[in-house]
């Protein structure tokens, strides 16, 4: 087991990172049990580091000019020394693709290891979330496939009919993602041969003189029951991209296909944003316990081992809320410091633990554990689940309550004391709980019969309404998309109508 | 388990940079006006430096679907003293601490970034264009030069490169192991003195074996010729000469100077951009004129009446000796507080329709004014009035008047707009 230090010092070569990712798999493997996909690690620089910043960390994407404006947004403040880089990216992908820094030190270079090829690859490969909604094995592929898609409809179709299009897919890619899992699993390998074959399909039956063909008189919608009407499109639908791929009725088929594009990639990150807290809580345990275990061994020398302590306090450090650096809660402080409390618990309990979590209390099995509660929850229910009073005591979390209606102030409901536990707990999980973080916005209807206007609905929670000049934006994408008007109602939890919008397409989008 | 470690830093950089230039594309217009107002603001060593610009958020924004407002829960670290049913006053510093939740920013309402050398001088300059350069780029007879272009197997015998195909024979006559002529003589040596006959005959058929083999390849084969290749370019003319002309009579102050100094850098920086080669020449003048340096031309004392005519005709003369108009394009900046000699008046003008105007691309009059003095109150000077006549008889003539620092940049976009194709360069 000891075979030396792993490095001396804060140089490396590739031999070095050889040997340090043997060393963590090692640990990884054996004593935490991890099953992860196999690795492939790549040194960058700075610059390249930017270019994965702006392109949402993927190696590939197709070329849009908001990823423009992101790069220059993040080179400027990078260069005012606003914003430092991040030590790694990672990829949920099959092989796991970790991004590390060539400025990192050797020491650096051991933690971000053991952090993202170890930690986040086998979160990626065994949450729920991420095996119900991505595809790791295909999704290189797919964006491979996206970017040479985009610039083959670009050659074709002009730049400008597609820049279009994709403004309007980004714009409701908030609200291009299936949130239940109804159909199969998403496989993007046959999903990019499919796309092909579609293609494929209509330029082979493609004959000119259809268009020729005089065609009778239309059925008649208005026979059609406003249920069955809601059934046939598939009514209600949250997933507008869905909605506006399958069922708009001017748009072209290869807008379509980016529409489709665009929500397949929106898919793909929607388990990320479900759970940040855990992902970065895994890996930021799974980087301290194979450090630690890797100093214990001797592999580290003591000098090393306080420079990975140093950056691994950065990283899990949360200031207070009246602290100039605050800025929410810190996912990496938060994940790591209820995993350790689940080890505590575990091993240690004392009997108000035993009390709170008669299930896993004094259980010993402390990985074994930790690897279902990886498995099997995502932030909201993660919190809701594992969050123990003593660890509200530690962080001294309150809950505020903010009625705009009222007008002494903004009251404390709830503190970390007894009475308060369950309330402070079940607030932080819904702050997480990506049901109440986007708007709740579904199609509800067309008025096939009248002037088709697409009609939508925002159920508003707790009088959160929509901010008026974005969203008169995104709707007027959204009507150039459909090409007939728009219209959304603002409703509130009694059904009175707050507010409407109605937008009437420019006609630039769909000109055919 | 295998493990791929791949390094990609030396990667081709710049992944993001056609991302960047369809930003640029689409922001042109706000970044164009950002760079223009940063550079009023800038000195002129500087303008062309790049650096960091803001433009409005609106109109490369990307629009979300976002709430605001409502009530608000939210779950904070840090308590100091709270204990439930406290009532925060909304406004107090000790109270709420920061109350707007996250995921309600984006108040940004300006984007700032940097922009490149390059990309500042391109949006700089984008909407100026030379001055008839339509016209002149069909006058404009390409001439062909030849170039060195690799080797080739075929050519004239003028052409055959030595070395190369030197080169190439020794390397065939290695690889084929054709015998050395030292090898030969060295075994006819051995031969001569060797007695025994056995051996002889052993030697002789060695011997006539390389002999035959060296017949058989040749020292200098056909295929080993190489001829040096030429290919003809066509040479566009693409130099430029640029007059400076400015009056150093007593009666233009630094300021003045000043302002014509900014007017001419400007101008060389704009031809720098379109032509490879750009020469200046620098003549100043007060009743007689001289070619001189930058720095005197600037700096040097100088003092005397003023004979603008002087000037035109030193202009001429530089002109026929040193720049065929053929070769050069040819174009003048004229600097001047605009006093001349009455009696001159005729002289300049007869110089400058005649020999002049025919053969530039380009002449500029801008004359100077005293700082605080607006420009178009100024009364007209005589060689104002002077030209303005020629002008009015049909003389391609841009002129302009400036008394101030802020205003060099917008008259340089004036005289130097993309006009339609009709216009005439003079406004």
């Amino acid at each position: 087991m000891t075979a030396g230090r792993l490095f001396e010092g804060a140089d490396w070569d590739f031999r070095t990172l050889q040997r340090i990712h043997d060393a963590c798999e090692d640990v990884a493997l054996s004593e935490l049990g991890l099953d992860v996909y196999p690795n492939q690690i790549e040194v960058i620089t700075a610059e390249q580091m930017l270019d994965a910043y702006s392109s949402v960390g993927m190696p590939l994407f197709y070329k849009h000019w908001s990823f423009g404006k992101h790069f220059a947004f993040h080179e400027a403040s990078y260069r005012r020394g606003l914003m430092g880089l991040a030590y790694e990216i990672v990829i949920n992908s099959s092989p796991c693709i970790s991004y590390l820094m060539e400025e990192n030190s050797a020491t650096m270079q051991a933690l971000v290891i053991a952090h993202a090829a170890f930690g986040h690859n086998h979160f990626f490969k065994n949450n729920y979330l991420f095996k119900q909604w991505t595809d790791a094995d295909g999704i290189l592929d797919y964006l491979e496939f996206a970017k040479t898609y985009v610039s083959q409809c670009e050659e074709r179709h002009g730049r400008l009919a597609v820049e279009q299009t994709l403004d309007a897919a980004h714009a409701l890619m908030s609200h291009g993602i299936d949130r239940y899992p109804g159909k199969k699993k998403l496989d993007l390998r046959a999903e990019e041969k499919r796309a092909g074959q579609r293609r494929l399909y209509e330029e082979s039956e493609f004959n000119d003189l259809w268009r020729t063909v005089p065609t009778g008189p239309a059925k008649s919608d208005a026979t059609l029951s406003v249920e069955r009407r809601r059934r046939l499109l598939g009514l209600p639908q949250e997933n507008l991209l869905y909605f506006l791929e399958k069922s708009a009725p001017r748009l072209q088929p290869w807008q379509r296909e980016l529409l489709r594009v665009v929500r397949h990639i929106a898919q793909y990150f929607y388990p990320q944003s479900q759970t940040k807290v855990m992902n970065e809580g895994t890996a930021t345990y799974v980087h301290y316990r194979i450090m630690t275990r890797l100093h214990e061994q001797g592999r580290i020398s003591d000098g090393n081992f306080l420079e990975f302590l140093q950056s691994h306090t950065n990283v899990v450090f949360q200031p207070d809320f009246d602290d100039q650096r605050f800025s929410g809660f810190n996912p990496y402080a938060l994940g790591f410091a209820i995993m350790q409390d689940i080890e505590r618990i575990v091993t240690n309990p004392k009997d108000e633990d035993r009390d709170w979590f008669p299930d896993i209390a004094g259980k010993g099995d402390v990985m074994g554990i930790l690897r279902d509660v990886w498995s099997n929850y995502r932030d909201e229910s993660f919190i809701n689940q594992f969050l123990s009073p003593r660890l509200m005591r530690q962080f001294r979390m309150f809950h505020l309550h903010d009625d705009p209606e009222e007008r002494a102030g903004i009251k404390v409901d709830a503190i970390h004391d007894e009475r308060g536990y369950r309330r402070v707990r079940r607030e932080l999980s819904k702050q997480h709980d990506v049901g109440f973080i986007d708007a709740n916005i579904e199609v509800v209807d067309v008025d096939l019969a009248g002037d088709r206007r697409l009609m939508l609905r925002h159920t508003v929670v707790k009088g959160a309404q929509l901010n008026e000049v974005d969203t008169k934006r995104v709707l007027q994408h959204l009507a150039d998309l459909w090409t007939y008007d728009v219209s959304l109602t603002e409703v509130d939890a009694t059904e009175k109508v707050m507010k409407e919008y109605v937008l009437h397409p420019r006609g630039v989008a769909a000109a055919a | 388990m295998a493990i791929h470690i791949v390094d990609r830093r030396l990667n081709p950089g710049s992944k993001s940079l056609e991302n960047r230039q369809r930003f640029l594309r689409r922001a042109k217009a706000l970044v164009q006006g950002a760079v223009k107002k940063s550079s009023e603001e800038r000195d002129i060593r500087d303008v062309l430096e790049g650096g960091e610009v803001s433009i409005p958020l609106d109109g490369m924004h990307e629009p979300r679907f976002r709430r605001e407002g409502g009530t608000r829960d939210m779950v904070l670290p840090g308590n100091k003293k709270f204990i439930e049913g406290d009532i925060l006053p909304r406004s107090g510093e000790g109270g709420g601490g920061r109350q707007s939740a996250p995921g309600t920013g984006d108040s940004e309402d300006a984007f700032r970034f940097v922009l490149s050398r390059d990309e500042f001088v391109d949006l700089f300059l984008d909407d100026l264009e030379l001055p008839d350069l339509a016209k002149r780029k069909l006058a404009q007879a390409e001439g062909e030069g030849l170039e060195r272009a690799g080797y080739a197997t075929s050519g004239s015998p003028a052409n055959i490169s030595i070395s190369r195909t030197v080169s190439r024979a020794m390397a065939r006559r290695v690889a084929l192991r054709r015998p050395r002529p030292e090898t030969i003589a060295e075994l006819e040596a051995e031969l001569a003195e060797e007695a025994d006959e056995e051996r002889r005959a052993v030697l002789i058929a060695e011997i006539e074996a390389l002999k035959a083999k060296a017949r058989r390849i040749p020292f200098i084969d056909p295929i080993d010729i190489r001829y040096r290749r030429f290919e003809t370019v066509p040479k566009p003319v693409a130099q430029a000469v640029m007059f400076c002309l400015m009056d150093v009579s007593g009666s233009m102050s630094e300021h003045m100077k000043d302002l014509a100094k900014r007017f001419y850098m400007l101008l060389y920086v704009f031809l720098t951009r379109r032509y490879r080669h750009v020469e200046i020449v620098f003549i100043r003048h007060t009743d007689r004129a001289e070619e001189v340096d930058e720095d005197t031309f600037f700096h040097g004392p100088a003092s005397g009446g003023t004979l603008v005519s002087s000037a035109l005709q030193a202009m001429n003369d530089i002109v026929r000796a040193r720049f065929r108009p053929a070769d050069w394009n040819i174009y003048a900046a004229q600097a001047s507080d605009g006093d001349n000699s009455i009696s001159d008046g005729e002289v300049a003008g007869r110089i400058l329709t005649d020999m002049i105007l025919p053969v530039s691309q380009f002449f500029a009059y801008l004359e100077v004014g005293e700082a605080g003095g607006h420009s178009f109150e100024m009364p007209d000077s005589s060689l104002w009035t002077l030209y303005e006549r020629l002008r009015a008889n049909g003389a391609p003539l841009s002129m302009r008047k400036v008394s101030d620092r802020s205003q060099i940049f917008p008259v340089f976009h004036d005289l130097f707009q993309r006009r339609g194709k009709q216009e005439k360069v003079a406004p």
